[in-house]
């Protein structure tokens, strides 16, 4: 069985003390363990920022790819191979600016992978500017007038996406955010995990007193995961309340269930020497 | 009278079936034994416009279109407007006067032959579609050239469902029958089937032959957005999933194309994309990820004329400078270039082997006029080019002496592949900089020496390389003049050969297949003993002279560049060389 101790890379971590970062990825090493999901089966992907070291920080197989496209590449090593657990990570800017084209298209596919977003609201490793989640108003070096327009809803947009399993997160909640990540990885079909998390560095307004006041646990409230209207209305709740939990989760078929051709036979077990293509070539003369 | 030498133009409106009717006539010239080619000239459009299709058909060998038509099959008044003076002496023209009204002033020639059928009228009465229009007209035009309709009829049978099959040969039979009543012996050129008709030969575009390489390679996942003119691949690709235990999944953009191909070979899978220009522009940051990544990946860049949109639906090769050096920073990459239908398909299983064997992105580079057209050719020999995965680790277990890197060290700078979940290895590959187990670093000695096990890659495909056919050389040892190209010009190349050497010329030609790495002592040895070079290619820059003086120190005489979009004829060619001399 796996152990936090064979998770440990020989990596010195260089995020910030402090960063929210440290719970996501504690949590993830816990889910691990309590799930008991060998190193070898587990394929970490990861973008760019501060939470795409992830890979160097967990002892399994990995992909650190480029900034924004964590998606298709998840999307591309599940369809692949559809028996390896696939996790990725990314950041705000890297899935909700960068890469947000994706984001839609992954959620409606419902493809069989969980998808873990570092929502700190604000650019870490480019030292401090905008993202799509910072607040309006949110002034840095990139809007020291305040950024214009409201901020992007990932959590609504999962659900009108189509999203089977919505949920949000918060990193100082270590307990329960573990509870969350091992939910995810369970649910079979796209397993969106959007975490709020403080950067301690450059996010002067979310910080852990800010998210302290405000969080609270949306299954504490006796909130319906099956309703899917209840749950965009509460996608809508940000103030001085914010709900983290399962807003919406349902089963339905994975991208994979529309080939059931490939069920039990994955890509990568195929043989590639032997494809006869003689009738393909027939239907040419 | 012209036996078996005719050049059929067909054209109309889009939405008319112009293709389907060139490519029909051509495949039942190719039945009857006799060497064929077609090409399509479309517009960004789907309805309206003006379409055409040429389909040639020859007793000799033949590589291109022709220079002129010998017969217009005008579906609308347009196209004999547009190409009445593109038609010899004496060429005929198929229409329907009772649609089409022609004033002498419009036409201004009085050699042209007339052949007016009553189109429409005919499909009417047959209670059939508009389109099947095309249908008599092909009818009539088998007619014309004493051709056999019972060939026509049986590529019908093939090409439709059955109950349409029967109709649109019904409608072939009256267009035939109408013009042999009203037009017996009229038309000069005559088609003949010759000795070797029913010997089984393919026709097919260059789309389809890379299709077929890739799935040949055992290409398993295919994943494109679409974009002219490679869209066609995934056509093609598209229903073969099920039968083949394959996924083709179009995706939400090029970006997502590159990554997942990636992500698919990373899990262990051969996974293939292609695009055209604009669509490679997006691809690019992948193709470095995969880059310094080391993983395989296949791309086909199908190139038109750019910059930007450009004419989405005709023909260039602006981009070879960009395929050898798309994306930031430096890392080994393939480059092959097919110029002919079977070179589309040889030249797709190599490019899968290099991939993977190499761990490096390999790039086809075609373009719309080799992807689009179709040629003939003979059963691929599927045996001819094998597989080989490199050193890719199978098993379920990995069983090394020490710890599984990723990115090992080794003397080739190949390091062993293994996939992610085999047993005992942690696969960790990073776009950053990274060790040998896949872990970012910023060491100065670390990253030169990474940089420097990517480039002994290089080196050693360039040995690998030393046994492939990367160049192809035609003609005479010695000639006057030397010909130098890549890609799709391959075909107006070798027809302008034909009509140089009918004039008492020794020409001959160097066709290069692989442009990076670049076969420089091939070209140098050529151009070294050559009397006077010249380089062929459809751009401004002639990019193939600028990697030749790059890589040979050495300069082409001449260069004859075309950017209008559309290929070389042979004559045009011909008459284009023969002014250097």
């Amino acid at each position: 069985m796996v152990t936090l101790e064979d998770l440990k890379t020989p990596i010195k971590n260089t995020w910030c003390p402090g960063c929210g970062n440290f719970g996501i990825l504690m949590g993830f090493k816990g889910a691990l363990v309590r799930l008991g999901i060998e190193r070898d089966q587990v394929v970490l992907v990861s973008g760019i920022g501060c939470h795409g070291k992830m890979v160097n920080y967990v002892n399994v197989n990995g992909f650190h790819g480029i900034h924004g496209r964590v998606l298709p590449l998840a999307t591309g090593i599940k369809l692949a191979n559809p028996t390896l657990t696939v996790v990725g990570f990314a950041g705000d800017a890297d899935c909700y600016d960068e890469g947000w084209g994706h984001f839609s298209h992954a959620v409606r596919r419902n493809i069989d992978i969980t998808f873990i977003v570092h929502n700190n609201m604000v650019l870490g490793l480019t030292t401090g500017q905008t993202t799509a989640t910072s607040q309006k108003g949110f002034k840095t070096k990139s809007t020291p007038f305040g950024s214009i327009p409201p901020a992007l809803n990932p959590i609504a947009h999962a659900l009108v996406s189509n999203g089977t399993f919505v949920a949000r997160g918060y990193s100082g909640d270590m307990r329960h955010l573990t509870s969350l990540i091992v939910e995810a990885i369970k649910h079979r079909g796209f397993a969106f995990l959007d975490v709020l998390q403080p950067c301690v560095t450059f996010n002067y307004l979310n910080t852990y007193d800010w998210f302290k006041d405000r969080v609270y646990k949306l299954e504490e409230e006796d909130h319906d995961t099956t309703d899917s209207g209840k749950a965009l209305e509460k996608a809508f709740e940000w103030g001085d309340r914010i709900p983290i939990g399962v807003f919406y989760q349902e089963e339905r078929p994975i991208y994979l269930d529309g080939l059931p051709h490939l069920a039990g036979r994955p890509l990568v077990r195929q043989k590639v020497e032997d494809v006869d293509i003689t009738a393909l070539m027939e239907d040419f003369t | 009278m012209i036996l078996n030498k005719i050049s059929v133009m067909i054209g109309g409106e889009a939405g008319a079936g112009i293709t389907r009717s060139g490519f029909l006539f051509a495949k039942a010239c190719l039945r009857g034994g006799l060497h064929v080619f077609g090409t399509n000239d479309y517009q960004s459009l789907i309805r309206g416009g003006h379409n055409f299709y040429v389909a040639r058909a020859d007793a000799e060998e033949i590589y291109s279109q022709a220079d002129t038509i010998d017969l217009l099959l005008a579906l609308n008044k347009e196209t004999i407007l547009l190409h009445k003076n593109g038609l010899v002496p004496s060429g005929g023209i198929v229409y329907d006067a009772e649609e089409i009204t022609l004033g002498d002033d419009e036409l201004n020639r009085d050699d042209l032959k007339l052949y007016s059928v009553p189109l429409k009228r005919i499909v009417k009465e047959l209670k059939g579609e508009l389109i099947m229009r095309n249908t008599v007209a092909l009818g009539a035009t088998v007619a014309l050239v004493y051709y056999d309709l019972e060939i026509l009829s049986g590529v019908i049978r093939d090409a439709f469902k059955p109950k349409v099959a029967e109709l649109n040969v019904e409608a072939a039979k009256i267009g035939y029958d109408y013009a042999r009543k009203h037009f017996a012996e009229d038309f000069e050129y005559r088609l003949q089937k010759t000795s070797s008709a029913g010997k089984r030969k393919m026709f097919l575009t260059g789309n389809e032959a890379v299709g077929l390489g890739a799935m040949r390679a055992g290409c398993k996942f295919y994943a494109a957005y679409p974009m002219t003119p490679a869209t066609p691949l995934l056509h093609f690709m598209a229903p073969l999933d099920r039968e083949y235990d394959m996924i083709v999944i179009q995706t939400e953009s090029e970006i997502a194309a590159i990554n997942m191909v990636a992500g698919a070979f990373f899990a262990g899978a051969r996974a293939m994309t292609a695009t055209s220009g604009g669509g490679f522009c997006l691809m690019s940051e992948g193709l470095g990820m995969t880059g310094m990544t080391e993983t395989p990946a296949v791309i086909m860049l199908a190139q038109r004329p750019g910059p930007s949109t450009g004419l989405p639906t005709y023909s260039g090769q602006g981009d070879l400078r960009f395929a050898i050096h798309a994306s930031q920073g430096e890392f080994p990459r393939v480059v092959i270039a097919p110029g002919d239908i079977e070179e589309c398909f040889y030249k797709t299983m190599e490019a899968f082997n290099l991939a993977e064997k190499f761990q490096i992105p390999a790039i086809i580079i075609t373009d719309k006029y080799l992807v689009e057209s179709h040629g003939a050719a003979e059963f691929f020999d599927q045996n001819r080019v094998g597989i080989d995965r490199g050193l890719l680790l199978t098993e379920d277990h990995y069983i090394g002496k020490e710890e599984y890197k990723r990115h090992r060290f080794t003397e080739n700078g190949v390091s062993p592949r293994a996939m992610p979940g085999m047993r005992g290895a942690i696969v960790r590959t990073n776009a950053d900089e990274h060790d040998e187990r896949g872990y970012t670093t910023d060491d100065p000695e670390l990253t030169t020496k990474m940089v420097d096990k990517r480039f002994r890659k290089l080196d050693t495909l360039v040995k690998e390389l030393e046994n492939y056919e990367t160049t192809k050389f035609y003609g005479p040892a010695e000639a006057d003049v030397t010909i130098l190209g890549w890609g799709s010009t391959k075909g107006p190349i070798r027809e302008a050969m034909k009509l140089l050497s009918n004039e008492g010329l020794k020409v001959n030609y160097l066709h290069a297949i692989y442009l990076n790495p670049f076969p420089a002592a091939k070209v140098q040895e050529i151009l070294r003993s050559a009397t006077k070079t010249v380089v062929v290619e459809c751009n401004k820059t002639s990019q193939l002279s600028s990697l030749i003086r790059e890589h040979c120190l050495m300069t082409a005489d001449h260069n004859i560049l075309k950017y209008s979009g559309r290929p070389f004829s042979p004559r045009e060619l011909s008459k284009k060389i023969k002014r250097v001399l």
